[in-house]
C-alpha cells in the first residue's frame, strides 16, 4: 500500500535507493548529503536493505566501488555533493566509459574556495562532459520518483544517471511525499542484467588500451577504437531522451505521477515571457510566473529535468512562441555566462527565430532566491525586450 | 566481411597479443649469456627468478629459458633481479 509520509529531500532519496533494491552502496558522508548516507547504511546495518554498505575513505574510491561492485552485476548508489564530487570526476568518466548504470544522488552544493556547505548547483554543471545522465527535481515526491525511474533508465541504455536535488532547499527541508508500493516497485523495475556478465567461466578484459586506429582482435572480430567507443556512448545518450520521456510515461501509468520527462512546463501556453530553470530554481519561478501574470505580463515557465541528454527538440517545441526567453541558473561558466543559456541559445539558433534570450545568475553559495527578486529581475529586461535587444550583460540576482 | 563488434563496452578476451605486440615499445633488450644461467649451468629447474618477476609474463621457464621479445617491454627487471647477472640489458639502436 502507497502511503503518505512528511520527510526531507534525503529521506525521500533513500527510500527511493531501497525500493529499488540496490545491493551495494558505497558513500562518504558530505554535507548536504550526509544524512542519505546515514539513512542508507542504518537500512543496511538493520537487515531492511539486503545489501553491501561499503564504507570508504574518499568519494574517488566510494564510485571506485560502484564501477567494480555494477560490473559483477550488481545495482549499487551512492551519493555525494559538491568537492566530494568533484573528487569523483575521474571515475565519473570511467563509469560513464563502461556503460555501467549506475545511479548516484547529486546533492547540489556550492563548490569551494571559498568553502560552502549551502546550495548552487555548479558541482553537477561542472560534471557535464562525464558522460553521465543528469536529472534536476523540484520537490521531494520527484526525488524519490526519480530515483526509481532513474535505475530503468540507466539499465536500459547502460548509461549511468545522476539524480541531482538541491541542498538544504530540498534536502533538509520536509514535505509530504507519498511511498510507493514496493511490490509495484519492484514490477516497474525488473532485476539488473548486466550488458557483459563478469564470470570465470567467461572471462575478459575490461576496458583495454583502445588505440586510434580499429584492431582485429585473436577471434577474427575487428574491434572498435577508441573513437567508435565513444561514438556510441554519445549514440546512447542520444537515445535515453526517449527512454526518460518513455519511462516517465510508465511510470505515470503505474504510480499516477508524471514529472515530465525530460522537460516540464507550467502556464506556457498563452505565454510570451518564458522563465528557463532546473531543480528547486524553477519551481520558485512558477510563483514568480504568477506574479508576473497577476500584473498582466504572460509569464510561463520551462523546467529543464534532463540537462544531459539535453532536451533539445522538446525545447524548441516548448520555446518556440516565447517573444523573450530568461534564463536563471545556480552556476556560471566563469569567463563567459550561465551554461543553460548558452545551451539554450545553441537549441534556438537551428529554429531561424531570434527571441532575445537573456541570463540571469541567482542565489550562488545558497543565497535565497525568493519569487518575488525573479519577478523583479525578469521585469528589469523588459524593456530591453520591448525593444527587441538581442543581448544583455549576465545579471547577477540581488548581488552586491 | 569481419565480424562487427557489438561490445556495448571495450573488452576482449584474454588471449595472448590482445593487447597489440607490446614488444616494439622496447628501447632496452634483454640479452641472456646461458653460460651465466644457474638453470642452465646446473641443467635442472632452480631459480627462474626472471620467470618469477617478470610483470608480462614473456619469460619461458625452460632449459635454456626462453624471453619472447614479440611481448617485452624491455622494463629489464628480470636483469635486475637475476643473482649471477645472467642477463644484460642492451639498447635497441646500438645492438
Amino acid at each position: 500500500m502507497s502511503r503518505v509520509q512528511i520527510m526531507t529531500g534525503n529521506q525521500a532519496a533513500a527510500i527511493g535507493a531501497v525500493l529499488s533494491g540496490v545491493q551495494v552502496v558505497a558513500a562518504y558522508p558530505i554535507t548536504p548529503q550526509s544524512q542519505l548516507a546515514e539513512i542508507m547504511s542504518q537500512n543496511v546495518e538493520s537487515g531492511k536493505l539486503h545489501a553491501e554498505y561499503v564504507r570508504v575513505e574518499s568519494e574517488h574510491s566510494a564510485m571506485t566501488v560502484c564501477i567494480s561492485a555494477s560490473t559483477v552485476g550488481a545495482r549499487v548508489f551512492t551519493a555525494t555533493s559538491a568537492n566530494g564530487l568533484l573528487y569523483m570526476h575521474e571515475q565519473l568518466h570511467w563509469a560513464a566509459g563502461s556503460r555501467l548504470p549506475i545511479v548516484m544522488c547529486c546533492v547540489n552544493r556550492g563548490v569551494g574556495a571559498p568553502w560552502t556547505i549551502f546550495n548552487d548547483q555548479q558541482d553537477s554543471l561542472a560534471q557535464r562532459d562525464t558522460g553521465w545522465i543528469q536529472i534536476y527535481c523540484r520537490n521531494n515526491q520527484e526525488i524519490l520518483d526519480s530515483v526509481i525511474q532513474a535505475y530503468r533508465i540507466a539499465e536500459t541504455v547502460y548509461v549511468p544517471v545522476m539524480v541531482c536535488y538541491d541542498g538544504f532547499v530540498l534536502s533538509h527541508t520536509m514535505m509530504p511525499v507519498e511511498v510507493p508500493d514496493a511490490d509495484k516497485v519492484r514490477a516497474f523495475l525488473p532485476p539488473y542484467v548486466p550488458h557483459t556478465v563478469l564470470s570465470p567461466e567467461n572471462p575478459k578484459n575490461l576496458n583495454p588500451v583502445l588505440f586510434p586506429w580499429k584492431r582485429e582482435d585473436t577471434e577474427g572480430v575487428l574491434c572498435d577504437g577508441y573513437m567508435e567507443m565513444r561514438c556510441k556512448l554519445q549514440t546512447a545518450l542520444d537515445r535515453s531522451r526517449e527512454v526518460i520521456a518513455g519511462t516517465s510515461r510508465s511510470f505515470a501509468d503505474v504510480f499516477g505521477r508524471d514529472h515530465g520527462g525530460v522537460l516540464w512546463e507550467y502556464r506556457t501556453d498563452d505565454a510570451e515571457i518564458m522563465l528557463v530553470g532546473m531543480g528547486s530554481l524553477a519551481s520558485e519561478a512558477t510563483m514568480a510566473a504568477d506574479l508576473l501574470r497577476s500584473e498582466g505580463i504572460r509569464a510561463g515557465v520551462v523546467g529543464i529535468r534532463a540537462f544531459r541528454p539535453f532536451p533539445k527538440e522538446d525545447i524548441r517545441r516548448a520555446l518556440q512562441k516565447a517573444k523573450g526567453i530568461l534564463i536563471f541558473e545556480k552556476s556560471i561558466s566563469y569567463g563567459f555566462e550561465g551554461g543553460l543559456c548558452s545551451e539554450i541559445k545553441a537549441v534556438m539558433y537551428a529554429t531561424g527565430k531570434r527571441a532575445p534570450i537573456y541570463n540571469f545568475i541567482a542565489g550562488l553559495g545558497g543565497r535565497d532566491v525568493k519569487s518575488g527578486e525573479l519577478a523583479e529581475a525578469a521585469k528589469s529586461s523588459l524593456a530591453e525586450l520591448e525593444a527587441g535587444k538581442p543581448e544583455r550583460p549576465t545579471e547577477w540576482v540581488n548581488c552586491g | 566481411m569481419k565480424k562487427k563488434d557489438t561490445n556495448v563496452a571495450a573488452m576482449c578476451g584474454p588471449q595472448i597479443g590482445e593487447g597489440g605486440k607490446t614488444g616494439d615499445w622496447r628501447s632496452l633488450r634483454p640479452v641472456i649469456s646461458h653460460e651465466r644461467c644457474i638453470p642452465f649451468q646446473k641443467k635442472k629447474s632452480a631459480c627462474f627468478l626472471c620467470w618469477l618477476y617478470c610483470p608480462e609474463g614473456v619469460v619461458k621457464a625452460g632449459l635454456p629459458i626462453e624471453i619472447n621479445l614479440e611481448y617485452c617491454k624491455g622494463c629489464g627487471i628480470c636483469a635486475e633481479e637475476c643473482p649471477p647477472k645472467a642477463i644484460l640489458m642492451v639498447r635497441e639502436d646500438k645492438s
